[in-house]
């Protein structure tokens, strides 16, 4: 085990993947010579040279349609899009492409790809750079979605990603890069997809999360221990997969449940899990399922404002205990 | 003087050619009858009065090149060696057909001959071509990636950005774009700006040539020359092939839009019969023989919509297969 940011532990598993299988490469505005806007692939260029870690023109549809012609040829690309706001770019190649090809030709290819970008708000970078876009992704058959909360899970996830031989999206949170944690050494260290994690685990609530909201949902099950409620606290990795079994097992054990998105509320990724757990728990629900989401906003650049759009740790706190007070 | 048939290729391989553009269309003239019958259903786009581009264009290529094309594609994957059978059952939505029914007319795929698919957004698979292209390169192949494309398409931002791309990589892509003039319902020179399509590629330093799509042999001999270039200098090139559609853009359209002057000038160079006077003429091949041909393709087709008829269905239990490679690394999706 080593400690190291979420931001190294990408980069790792880009490092090790690219040493062990010389069909991967990187493409992305940027991501060679600047070594990515985010410093994700940093050192990459000096190690494995310009023919596998390419710069390309800004032209996020390319990025994506070339990535899928790559693979289709029997490559490994992982591009990098600068953030996931520029995917609505691209959406033509994700959506009507990349997410159809393999079902609509029967089975006939495959697209083993990864498409990386980072996203998320909280860094004041107003409406046009601070989305949650992952229920576009999820609402779309084709495509398997990871988002990492921690240095770990970026590292297996990533890697499994890469390994994986369908196209994958794998959401980055800008404002995860910094964090730290430790980090297996194993270069065959993989995070299975479909499988969450039990992050804590608790008998009063159920609060199921990933990514950053994670992070945030752990928080505040660590400030209401201390008001006597017991949380368990459900980090998917994976949204597509879905592991509805440990989120239903958990809901079932608890009898309550929060689902917590970053992403705006309307026609969330939330209210699809809200729904599989009414589905599957509904004569053993105490309450009924809360949802804290994004608010249903273009983002607002100053901070006074920002903070009220994203869930914080009180947002969750505060549910929590609506849920356990029987408050709807 | 016009340069002789036969100082361009050997009489059997014209004939294969005549052979290959009559199948195309009588392929075409059989699914527009299953459409009026209603065994085909969706939307079908036909080639009839392209053959040429399709015909001369394939023929220049090597086997192990990639061959992408849009929605107007059934000819493209026959000529290229797609067995007929097959994609009329696709056609009917059978299992039997190349993509078990999951794709139908706009969306065939063939990958033991390298045709690597059908795509019904325009302009959606030129950036696929050229990543196709680097993956070649990247391997170390020999083989280039041919993409045709309508009119239409040159209007798209993926049409700049893949140009732009394939000239940065240094791809070698061969770039075909199929002139009809007309998307759809609007004729070219009502959507671009320069409508002389070959000329646009100056801002990409891509060469390009225009050619007679209604020839079979100038198309044949420029993408030959064309497709050598691009594999010796692992470049771009880009071909404007001038050509028409003899019907409406799908079986929808009654095609009101054009007169009948200027339908009755395009069928008068109709590729298929103006071939054929050139091989009589020129003594390739004998009026009995080209009718045998013509015969033999009535048949060709007659069985391949017998093959589609008598095939099954796909099962129910197939609706889910092909959407994810099952894969250890990746658990199962959740299809609840
Ligand atoms: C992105 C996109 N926009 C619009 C359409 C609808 N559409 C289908 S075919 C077509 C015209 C394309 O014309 P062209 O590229 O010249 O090809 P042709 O039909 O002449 O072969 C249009 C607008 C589409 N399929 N995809
Ligand atoms: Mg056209």
């Amino acid at each position: 085990m080593s400690d190291m940011t979420y931001r190294d532990a990408i980069n790792l598993a880009l490092r090790e993947e690219l040493r062990r299988d010389p069909t991967v490469f990187i493409l992305g505005e940027d991501v060679a010579l600047y070594e990515g806007s985010f410093k994700v692939t940093r050192g990459l260029l000096a190690e494995f040279g310009a023919e596998r870690v390419r710069d390309t023109p800004i032209s996020e549809n390319t990025i994506i349609g070339v990535a899928i012609g790559a693979a289709m040829g029997g490559l490994r690309p992982v591009a990098e899009l600068m953030t996931v706001n520029f995917a609505l770019l691209a959406m033509d190649q994700l959506i009507n492409h990349m997410a159809k090809i393999r079902y609509m030709f029967g089975g006939q290819t495959m697209l083993p790809m990864v498409v990386r970008a980072p996203g998320g708000g909280g860094s004041q970078l107003a409406a046009q750079h601070s989305q949650s876009l992952e229920s576009y992704f999820m609402h779309c058959p084709g495509i398997h979605l990871a988002m990492p909360a921690t240095p770990a899970d970026a590292k297996g996830l990533l890697k499994t990603a890469i390994r994986s031989k369908n196209p994958v999206m794998f959401l980055e949170h800008e404002l995860l890069y910094n964090s730290t944690g430790s980090v297996p050494d194993d270069p065959e260290f993989l995070v299975p997809f479909g499988k969450a994690r039990v992050m804590r685990e608790g008998s009063d609530v159920t609060i199921v999360a990933y990514s950053r909201m994670a992070v945030l949902a752990l928080e505040a099950a660590h400030a209401l221990e201390q008001e006597g409620v017991s949380c368990e606290v459900i980090d998917l990795r994976t949204l597509a997969p879905l592991d509805v079994a440990t989120i239903v097992a958990s809901s079932l054990k608890t009898g309550r449940a929060v689902v917590v998105e970053e992403c705006c509320g309307a026609a969330g990724l939330g209210g699809d899990i809200a729904w599989r757990i009414h589905a599957a728990c509904f004569e053993s629900l105490l309450a009924p399922v809360k949802r804290v989401s994004g608010l249903d906003l273009p983002m607002p650049y100053s901070s006074a404002l920002e903070k009220l759009c994203i869930p914080q740790a009180d947002t969750i706190i505060m549910a929590v205990r609506d849920v356990v007070n029987g408050r709807t | 003087m016009e340069i002789k048939l036969q100082a361009i290729l050997p009489g059997q391989k014209l004939m294969h050619l005549y052979r290959q553009m009559v199948l195309s269309r009588e392929f075409e003239e059989g699914c527009a009858e299953q459409y009026t019958k209603g065994r085909i259903t969706g939307f079908l786009h036909l080639y009839s009065g392209q053959e040429a581009v399709a015909v001369g264009a394939t023929a220049g290529l090597h086997h192990e090149d990639y061959i992408l094309s849009a929605y107007r594609e059934h000819a493209q994957a026959i000529v290229r060696g797609s067995d007929p059978r097959r994609v009329m059952a696709e056609l009917f939505g059978k299992s039997t057909g190349l993509c078990k029914g999951k794709g139908g007319s706009m969306h065939l795929f063939d990958p033991e001959h390298n045709f690597m698919g059908g795509y019904a957004i325009v302009g959606g698979q030129l950036p696929i071509a050229v990543g196709l292209a680097f993956s070649s390169v990247y391997r170390g192949e020999d083989r280039i990636t041919a993409c045709f494309f309508g009119d239409g398409a040159v209007n798209q931002g993926t049409f700049h950005e893949s140009l732009n791309w394939a000239r940065l990589w240094e791809l070698p892509v061969l770039f075909i774009c199929e002139n009809n003039f007309y998307g759809i319902g609007t004729e070219v020179h009502r959507s671009s700006a320069l409508a002389s399509i070959h000329k646009r590629t100056c801002g990409y330093d891509i060469p390009s040539e225009k050619v007679d799509g209604m020839d079979v042999i100038a198309v044949y001999r420029a993408v030959r020359h064309a497709a050598e270039l691009v594999r010796e200098q692992r470049r771009p090139y880009f071909i404007e092939a001038v050509t028409y559609r003899f019907r409406g853009h799908s079986m929808a359209d009654p095609a009101k839009y054009r007169s009948a002057a200027e339908q009755s000038i395009w069928k008068s160079r109709d590729p298929i019969p103006a071939f054929a006077k050139r091989l009589l003429e020129e003594s390739v091949a004998t009026e009995t023989e080209l009718e045998g041909i013509r015969r033999e393709c009535t048949e060709l087709v007659k069985e391949a919509v017998q093959f589609a008829e008598t095939s099954p269905w796909p099962e129910s239990s197939e609706l889910w297969d092909g959407v994810y490679v099952p894969d250890d690394a990746v658990g199962e999706s959740d299809h609840v």
